[in-house]
């Protein structure tokens, strides 16, 4: 099959979907720039011109709050955040208005919003252009979140996302940017709410979200070498979460490792295994382990970025301290 | 822009002594020769950590922060060296910090677009866009309540003033009439877009009248023209009688981030940035003060060896400290 990068994916499925559907729009900071959203809007503006791909002033708050209300009157706006980090000024527009609107007016109006959110870390650039906001907007009823690790999945989820009738947060990470892979040409959809087993395996299961997907791969493959099979899951959708197949894979292994490269208290891994020790506990062999974040704000010095992102080395002694 | 290249005249000058004149083309002297250094390092890859350089607008934070007093406290941006040492932070400590050593003034966490200074009244530069435009209201707050005499500075792009914090910010300072000064260095770009892209009415000095409060657009490339202004507001503010925001037009040389001119992308023209070169403020400043006969060719020449060496001194300063301790990473989180 053809082989594009996850920044091409996101390219092309932006670019399809505006094809195939007039009210599809782009609109948020840097969307024109050629840096700023990497090489994931190329060629956008020259084919669909600037009415339907807006590069903004630096207003998070205000124009996030214009793609809600664009999507109230019938269109499905994809409003782009550079960096998660200035989803911040955002978050009113999302929790309180865009999430809340279709239960709070007893499911009259819905809001078809794809909100796409950029992880942006390393490089020396410290703790407000480095944030893994995931739990946080997880913890928002109302709102989808998706985290695709792959080409494939960056493409169908981007596509799903879209033609989602609900707020849905699409969270990609210019780590995997040049990452490449298997991408049909034509539209597909990755469902919202389903896991992928990315390996088989009996001996442990590893859970990882996004990049940490990409990470425990590795990591399982080192592991294999050692003669230990861990099973891979790539969960990509935080909301909904595949419980049947995160508590498939525990049965069968009763050993759980949780790699999501973001904060660690009251965060994704906190929750699966919350949900995990509710729900089969019973069928636990060994502590869960979380390999995540420390719980301070990103450094900026190289060294301290070194020990502060966790690789699949973190996965594998996580692993083998259960095993 | 022609409000860009008015004269410096001797009418300027009036009741400033030559001393500080001198100190003001010294500080102007010493952010372009850092951040040309910087530029430089980065290229080499000594600098890894992303830097906004402040070349082109030396004059403003120089002239601002030369009518200030040690006590007043300014906040910075992502584009935060030339208001840290215009404010009288020490190279060798940002030097350190932009080579993520523990010597440096954040201990290597922050980098460049997070550099401190509190004793000489920098408590910190955020990242995020107008992000301390309310921190200074509020520290001018607690300055009239303590009625302690401070004056507060928020300095701020062109772009800040595209988010709402920051006409949330100009209403309340007005209306409690706080003893803050709004620099706003407009430099035309927010990032990629130019200021006509973002705002059909671009006069930004022209947004605090709807607040009641003075708004004066001036030649920020103009150091004395910046120094008057801003010490008239910041005596203003100092007597009680509330804030002012001042437009001080003015442009970065470089790209957005890092050493790049950011004429190659198609973003804005070589013709654009030449004129802006020709004009450039220190160049103005210095030109003046020896026609003038304020400056002599030895005294520039001693004021020049003087920054070199402070330079090389905290370049060597910040290679030679050691890099933070793995386990600094957990550390200070919250204050024990």
């Amino acid at each position: 099959m053809r082989k594009l990068s996850y920044a091409q994916a996101i390219n092309e499925g932006l670019k399809q979907m505006m094809r195939e559907d007039k009210s599809v729009f782009l609109i948020g900071q840097g969307v024109t720039s050629p840096w700023y959203v990497g090489t994931t809007t190329v060629g956008l503006l020259d084919e669909f011109g600037d009415e339907r791909v807006i590069d903004t002033p630096v207003s998070e708050n205000g124009i996030t709050g214009a793609a809600v209300g664009a999507a109230l009157a019938g269109m499905r706006p994809i409003v782009t955040h550079p960096r998660m980090d200035f989803m911040y000024y955002a978050m009113d527009q999302i929790a309180n208005h865009a999430a809340n609107w279709y239960y709070m007016f007893g499911g009259k109006i819905n809001v078809p919003l794809t909100i796409r959110g950029i992880i942006n870390r390393g490089g020396e650039q410290a703790a407000q252009h480095s944030q893994a906001l995931q739990a946080i907007f997880t913890h928002i009823p109302g709102l989808k979140v998706v985290m695709p690790s792959t080409p494939y999945d960056a493409k169908g989820l981007l596509i799903s996302s879209v033609q989602d009738d609900n707020p849905v947060l699409y969270i990609d990470d210019r780590w995997l940017y040049e990452l490449k892979g298997d991408v049909p040409e034509e539209i597909y959809t990755v469902p919202i709410g389903r896991g992928v087993v990315r390996e088989a395996g009996k001996d442990v299961t590893i859970l990882a979200t996004s990049y940490m997907a990409y990470e425990a791969t590795k990591a399982a493959a080192r592991l294999k070498k050692e003669g230990i099979d861990a099973e891979v899951i790539d969960i990509r959708s935080l909301k909904p979460l595949d419980e049947a197949l995160i508590f498939e894979s525990v049965r069968k292994t009763g050993k759980l490792v949780i790699a999501d490269a973001a904060w660690k208290t009251c965060g994704m891994a906190a929750e699966v295994s919350a949900l995990v020790s509710e729900n089969i506990f019973e069928c636990l062999k060994a502590p869960i382990k979380r390999v995540c974040l420390p719980d301070t704000p990103a450094p900026a010095s190289s060294v301290l970025e070194e020990v502060y992102f966790p690789k699949d080395k973190d996965i594998i002694l996580a692993v083998k301290s259960i095993i | 822009m022609k409000q860009c290249s008015n004269p410096i005249t001797m009418e300027l000058v009036k009741g400033i002594p030559t001393t500080v004149l001198w100190k003001i083309y010294m500080t102007m002297l010493k952010i372009r020769m850092v951040e040309e250094k910087i530029a430089d390092l980065i290229t080499r890859k000594e600098i890894i950590c992303p830097c906004h350089l402040y070349i082109g607008q030396e004059a403003v934070a120089t002239g601002v922060c030369t009518a200030l007093e040690n006590n007043d406290y300014v906040f910075s941006t992502h584009r935060s060296h030339g208001h840290y040492i215009a404010k009288g932070g020490s190279i060798k400590l940002m030097m350190a910090e932009l080579y993520g050593r523990v010597t440096g003034c954040s201990r290597g966490r922050g980098g460049s677009m997070h550099i401190t200074s509190p004793l000489v009244g920098l408590p910190g530069s955020s990242a995020i866009v107008a992000g301390t435009i309310p921190l200074a209201v509020g520290t001018a707050l607690a300055f009239s309540i303590k009625k302690n005499g401070g004056v507060s500075v928020a300095f701020f792009g062109d772009g800040a003033t595209d988010e709402g914090v920051f006409y949330e910010s100009l209403n309340f300072a007005a209306l409690k009439k706080l003893p803050i000064i709004f620099i706003c260095e407009n430099n035309l770009y927010s990032t990629h877009m130019h200021i006509s892209a973002r705002q059909l009415n671009g006069n930004i000095y022209k947004k605090a009248q709807i607040f009641k409060m003075p708004g004066i657009q001036i030649d920020g490339n103009n150091v004395l023209e910046v120094f008057q202004a801003a010490s008239e507001a910041i005596e203003d503010a100092r007597n009680g009688k509330g804030p002012t925001l001042l437009e001080c037009m003015t442009y970065r040389w470089r790209g957005h981030v890092g050493p790049n001119w950011d004429i190659d992308k198609g973003l804005r023209s070589k013709e654009e940035v030449e004129w802006w070169v020709d004009n450039c403020p220190l160049k103005r400043l210095e030109e003046f003060l020896l026609k003038e006969n304020i400056l002599s060719e030895s005294k520039k020449k001693q004021i020049s060896k003087q920054v070199n060496e402070e330079i090389e001194e905290a370049i060597e300063f910040a290679k030679e400290s050691p890099f933070p301790d793995k386990s600094e990473v957990l550390n200070d989180v919250f204050k024990s």
